[in-house]
């Protein structure tokens, strides 16, 4: 049984998937266009190796993902965001950012285990129980106070633990960066946190108001804004720093 | 110039990573705890030694347009309007004007951090984005051709009234005054050298900070930071970011764990101490990034023909991938040879390139520099941007009016107590 919002999110990446196709990324030329000075193969170079290029063939659908989400930050969530933390006592926001990342450790420990990385896996375990028991359902971090440090791995992790490369980058609708490894990866740890259901959402209703905050919680704590540079190659490299980035939280 | 305001510079060092190390605070005679001009500029000053100002000010963010019948074309289309910021006191104040780095916004933290300081010392502060940063050139710019400095000038002068035409229905001012640091630091004087004869602000005191001397000499410095130290020459760039992420990784499972806290970072830092050619690289990639989107802007806004195809029309799904690539390989000082020169030739074909190079920088209007009692210099020994012999040069124009410190980098000590209470007096002192 999946809840209303896998659902929603599984359609959503669907839709991606279906969009992937079409969207010219070649610029428009016309009878009067003339080469420039400096080019690919004048400046580049046949031999060379260009520099941080990441696969990316559905850039046009990407591109649009990508003005999609400033517009869906700049009317609805950065507005809703704002609400939210006029609203929340900072405080009251740290206890909701920490009872989300107590609940998502199930997602730490299954990867961990899944890549027959024991030790995280018991660290990881060691810290639901720290911060369940003592910090009173995960509302308090006591475990990194303790020195125990959390052990982020999701399936895109595992994924890529075990080769999978990054697949062709994805910039997905309201969720950001991604690539086909991912976003599968988003889908099957929330495949799996439905199957075990952890706060019984199947028996009741808490389910739409626990993703919608974890949606705002997890938003509020990411400064990035699209187009918030300024910079016209923004959209290069953040796909380079994305790539980067999951490159080395696969290595750890 | 700064180089460090961007997100992905900034990202880049905190993925390769150092952070500050934590010293004991003292008030001895200035005393600054990177020996490196590399590691000063990169890693500024550590927080234990950073000037105290208060986080919250008052802060109002606006826009201007100073040519609002300018079409801007499809491919900037998340652009409206150029953004400045007013930090304002109750009472009727003196105001200062900032003047960003090179690829530097309103915002940017060196631009944040003189804005707590001044305001806590009592002034307004009005804040200008860079004229190379590509929202300038889009929204803001004259020619669309950054780099001339008195036409730099005017276009700042033209937004500064701008800006103050909107502040005053918030503010009362007492006096007019005038900073800028790096590449706004020369720009600062080229503006104060206008304002002399169209009076509209009449300047009380102007402050350059961190200025280069000659603007062709130090952009060039810059863009070898960048060739020289990347082992196999820039286009093994991305293998060296391999490199730098692989070794962070590597110290990364030594710890055990990831996270992304300074006291985190401050232990790879010790296990990793950074190396100064990678230091100098990571400077000039910042500085690549900076310039490689201002030639863009240029060269979209002129009808392209340096990198973009003449005639071209680019919209919000075109791959401007391939253009990055081409100007991740083009430096300043080509975009000076290639385009920049002959778009102002075509103007004054009696101009020669080194009379171009000449006419920008401090040198061209020593004789005003040298009488102005207004304008002050604040300069380190060590800045990176600077080639022997330049800062004696500055010294020479500027006299006893020039505050030297023998370390800092470039604008690495921006923050330290002893420099901004030197600029909070400075803008104190009548005369």
């Amino acid at each position: 049984m999946t809840t209303k919002m896998t659902r929603m999110l599984i359609g959503l990446m669907l839709l991606t998937l279906l969009a992937l196709c079409g969207c010219s990324t070649a610029p428009k030329t016309g009878p009067d266009t003339q080469p420039p000075l400096r080019t690919l193969e004048n400046t580049v170079g046949p031999n060379m190796k260009p520099a941080a290029t990441i696969s990316d063939p559905f850039e046009g659908f990407n591109r649009g993902a990508y003005r999609f989400n400033y517009y869906f930050d700049k009317y609805l969530f950065l507005p809703v965001i704002s609400g939210y933390q006029f609203i929340m006592p900072d405080y009251a926001e740290d206890r909701v950012s920490n009872f989300f990342d107590n609940i998502y450790e199930l997602d730490n420990f299954t990867n961990s285990v899944l890549q027959l990385k024991f030790k995280k896996a018991a660290i990881t375990t060691e810290r639901f129980f720290i911060n369940t028991v003592f910090g009173i359902g995960g509302l308090w971090d006591v475990a990194t106070h303790l020195g125990v440090h959390r052990q982020n791995e999701d399936f895109g992790q595992t994924m890529g633990h075990y080769g999978v490369g990054h697949g062709p980058y994805l910039v997905l609708p309201v969720f950001g960066p991604s690539n086909l490894r991912d976003a599968t990866g988003i889908a099957v740890d929330g495949l799996v946190f439905d199957a075990i259901d952890p706060l019984n959402f199947e028996n009741n209703d808490l389910d739409v108001p626990f993703y919608l905050l974890y949606a705002i919680d997890t938003r509020k704590r990411v400064d990035f804004r699209y187009y918030g540079s300024g910079n016209p190659f923004e959209y290069e490299l953040i796909r380079f720093l994305y790539t980067k980035k999951r490159e080395l939280e696969i290595a750890d | 110039m700064n180089v460090l305001h961007l997100k992905f510079a900034a990202a880049l060092i905190a993925l390769c990573l150092w952070e500050t190390p934590v010293f004991a605070v003292e008030t001895t005679p200035y005393f600054f705890p990177y020996v490196s001009p590399y590691e000063a500029t990169v890693m500024e000053t550590p927080p234990a030694y950073q000037y105290q100002a208060p986080k919250d000010v008052p802060t109002s963010v606006f826009k201007v347009y100073p040519f609002p019948d300018r079409k801007i074309p499809d491919v900037f289309w998340y652009q409206d309007g150029l953004t400045c910021s007013l930090v304002y006191q109750k009472e009727e104040a003196p105001l200062i004007f900032i003047i960003a780095g090179t690829g530097a916004r309103y915002n940017s933290p060196k631009m944040v951090a003189l804005q707590r300081a001044f305001y806590q010392a009592g002034f307004h502060v009005l804040s200008i984005t860079s004229p190379t940063y590509s929202e300038f050139v889009i929204t803001a710019s004259s020619n669309m051709m950054p780099g001339y400095l008195p036409a730099d000038a005017k276009d700042l002068y033209r937004v500064m009234q701008l800006a103050w035409k909107k502040a005053q229905k918030k503010i009362r001012v007492s006096s007019f005054n005038l900073t800028g640091y790096s590449l706004g630091g020369i720009q600062s004087a080229f503006v104060s050298k206008l304002d002399e004869e169209q009076k509209v602000f009449n300047f009380k005191k102007v402050l350059l900070i961190n200025p280069p001397l000659n603007l062709y000499s130090s952009v060039s410095r810059l863009d070898k930071m960048l060739l020289a130290n990347v082992p196999g020459g820039i286009e093994h760039f991305g293998d060296f970011i391999d490199d730098a992420l692989a070794k962070f990784s590597e110290a990364s499972r030594a710890e055990g764990f990831v996270d992304l806290s300074g006291e985190y970072i401050y232990r790879i830092y010790r296990r990793y101490p950074p190396r100064q050619d990678f230091l100098a690289s990571l400077i000039g990639f910042a500085f690549r990034v900076d310039s490689s989107s201002m030639i863009f802007a240029a060269d979209v806004m002129n009808g392209g023909g340096y990198v973009v195809p003449k005639g071209v029309r680019l919209n919000s799904s075109t791959s401007l991938t391939p253009y990055s690539q081409v100007l991740f390989r083009t430096g300043f000082t080509d975009y000076f040879h290639e385009y920049f020169f002959p778009y102002w030739q075509k103007r004054h074909p009696e101009l020669s390139e080194q009379q171009l190079i000449d006419k920008l920088s401090l040198t061209a209007i020593a004789p005003y520099l040298r009488s102005a009692r207004k304008i002050g210099l604040l300069g380190n020994e060590d800045d990176i941007i600077l080639a022997p012999g330049e800062i004696e040069k500055m010294v020479d124009i500027f006299g006893n009016r020039a505050q030297i410190y023998p370390t800092g980098g470039h604008c690495g000590n921006m923050n330290h107590p002893d420099v901004v209470r030197y600029m909070i007096d400075f803008f104190r002192k009548e005369g």
